[in-house]
């Protein structure tokens, strides 16, 4: 049998892991759990991509610059959908891009805790985020909103740094 | 499709109308909050103000999108920037102008917290699979609002003197204007029927709970739940604050309508 198309859909996946994400360009498309299936039809692409942060202004830029990637490869056919069917989460990134974060010196986000009980936290204490960069556990919440719609932001009490904390949904 | 005072006779134009309804809430009310952009009280409010506002414009587009592809438009601009006042479906609440800053959390503290029970309870209702999936990812949001607007209206009722009779003044002034959260109009009790959206008269007095608590809290007298109520604005009654609201968000899209971000 002939082969029609000599590229996989796993050499797609790496191309997109060359994609990064433009508030954070230490992360790229594919370790931030953004893209969620990818596959051929009728000689063309379809990548299906599903948003983070609503308020998030690099969704429109994320999905022009999977399609220039693409368009670099050859992939004149290459459409992107965005789909709400499943909810982004920061359980989706890796461990190895939660590793990078911190290195970049953003607290990465911790597992997603159960908060069926919200109301009744609504008065209680304050999770607790390391210090990306002296790991001291002496920090205190800032305000819950940062530079960008995925960060909140934190102090540190032991080094005396003002720093990011990637918020957890 | 002009919706004024009509009843969607599919279960497509409920979803739509019911979409909009959603959407018109947080456009408007998200644009009311991006005009403090620049003004906040301190950098860490201006920061939050605009990302909340960022999150609202978001949750609107979302849906938006979804109505556009449901009726064949070409896009959420259609919606944003293409019909006028009457045919915006927003309770009043959203677009009265957006006052000092103990009046802009006191509403995004009674907006915030209505929109959680609202979620919470369409979560489990609706069956549109990418609508299901838009409300789960804006209720985690709307957590942090709730949780940001509640911190503050705590701050200002036990703070000083001026900054509790400012936050009192915001919650007897805004007062009359919660009553449409709580409508059920002849469309959202049909599309209730069709699991598109609740009987929000379930949740009601969780909401009170959750206000009378916080207010008593924050040493603030909680105004009458029976004086008058304004209605009449999701029909395209609105008040006089919308028009201007409109003008300023619609001028550039409709004077250039070709223009693009270069």
């Amino acid at each position: 049998m002939i082969e029609i198309n000599p590229i996989s859909v796993e050499e797609i996946w790496q191309f997109l892991e060359e994609v990064s994400d433009p508030e954070i360009p230490v992360l790229n498309v594919v370790e931030m759990g953004i893209v969620r299936e990818v596959w051929f039809n009728d000689g063309g692409l379809i990548i299906r991509i599903t948003p983070t942060y609503s308020g998030c202004p690099a969704m429109n830029a994320i999905e022009n610059e999977i399609k220039k990637k693409l368009l670099e490869k050859g992939f004149e056919k290459a459409s992107v959908v965005t789909d709400y069917k499943e909810t982004w989460t920061t359980d989706w990134m890796t461990d190895h891009a939660k590793l990078k974060l911190k290195e970049y010196g953003i607290a990465p986000p911790e597992k997603t805790e159960d908060d069926s009980d919200f109301l009744t936290n609504l008065k209680g204490s304050q999770k607790i985020v390391p210090c990306p960069y002296c790991d001291s556990m002496k920090t205190h919440l800032q305000s819950e909103f940062g530079s960008t719609a995925c960060k909140s932001q934190y102090y540190c009490d032991e080094c005396e740094q003002p720093f990011e904390h990637f918020k957890c949904i | 499709m002009s919706t004024f005072d009509t009843i969607p006779q599919t279960k497509q134009e409920m979803l739509v109308e019911i979409l909009l309804r959603l959407a018109d809430d947080r456009l408007i009310l998200g644009h009311r909050l991006s005009e403090w952009a620049g003004h906040g009280p301190e950098l860490e409010e201006d920061l939050a103000l605009a990302n909340v506002a960022l999150d609202m414009i978001g949750h609107a587009s979302a849906l938006y999108e979804y109505a556009a592809r449901l009726e064949n438009k070409p896009d959420e601009d259609h919606y944003a920037y293409f019909r006028d006042d009457i045919d915006f479906k927003n309770i009043a609440l959203v677009e009265l102008p957006k006052g000092d800053f103990a009046f802009t959390i006191a509403r995004e503290f009674l907006f915030s917290s209505f929109s959680y029970f609202l979620y919470k309870e369409l979560i489990e209702t609706v069956e549109d699979e990418q609508f299901n999936g838009m409300l789960q990812k804006h209720f985690k949001e709307i957590k942090y609002h709730l949780r940001h607007s509640r911190e503050w209206v705590l701050r200002h009722g036990d703070g000083t003197e001026e900054s509790n009779r400012r936050i009192q003044d915001a919650f007897d002034e805004l007062w009359m204007y919660t009553g449409e959260m709580f409508e059920m109009d002849e469309m959202s009790r049909i599309a209730a029927q069709n699991n598109l959206y609740v009987d929000v008269s379930n949740w009601k007095q969780e909401w009170k709970e959750l206000i009378n608590s916080t207010l008593e809290e924050a040493t603030l007298t909680v105004p009458d739940y029976n004086q008058y109520m304004f209605s009449g604005a999701r029909h395209g009654r609105h008040t006089e604050h919308l028009g201007f609201l409109l003008a300023q968000m619609q001028f550039l899209r409709r004077s250039y309508p070709d223009a693009e971000w270069k």
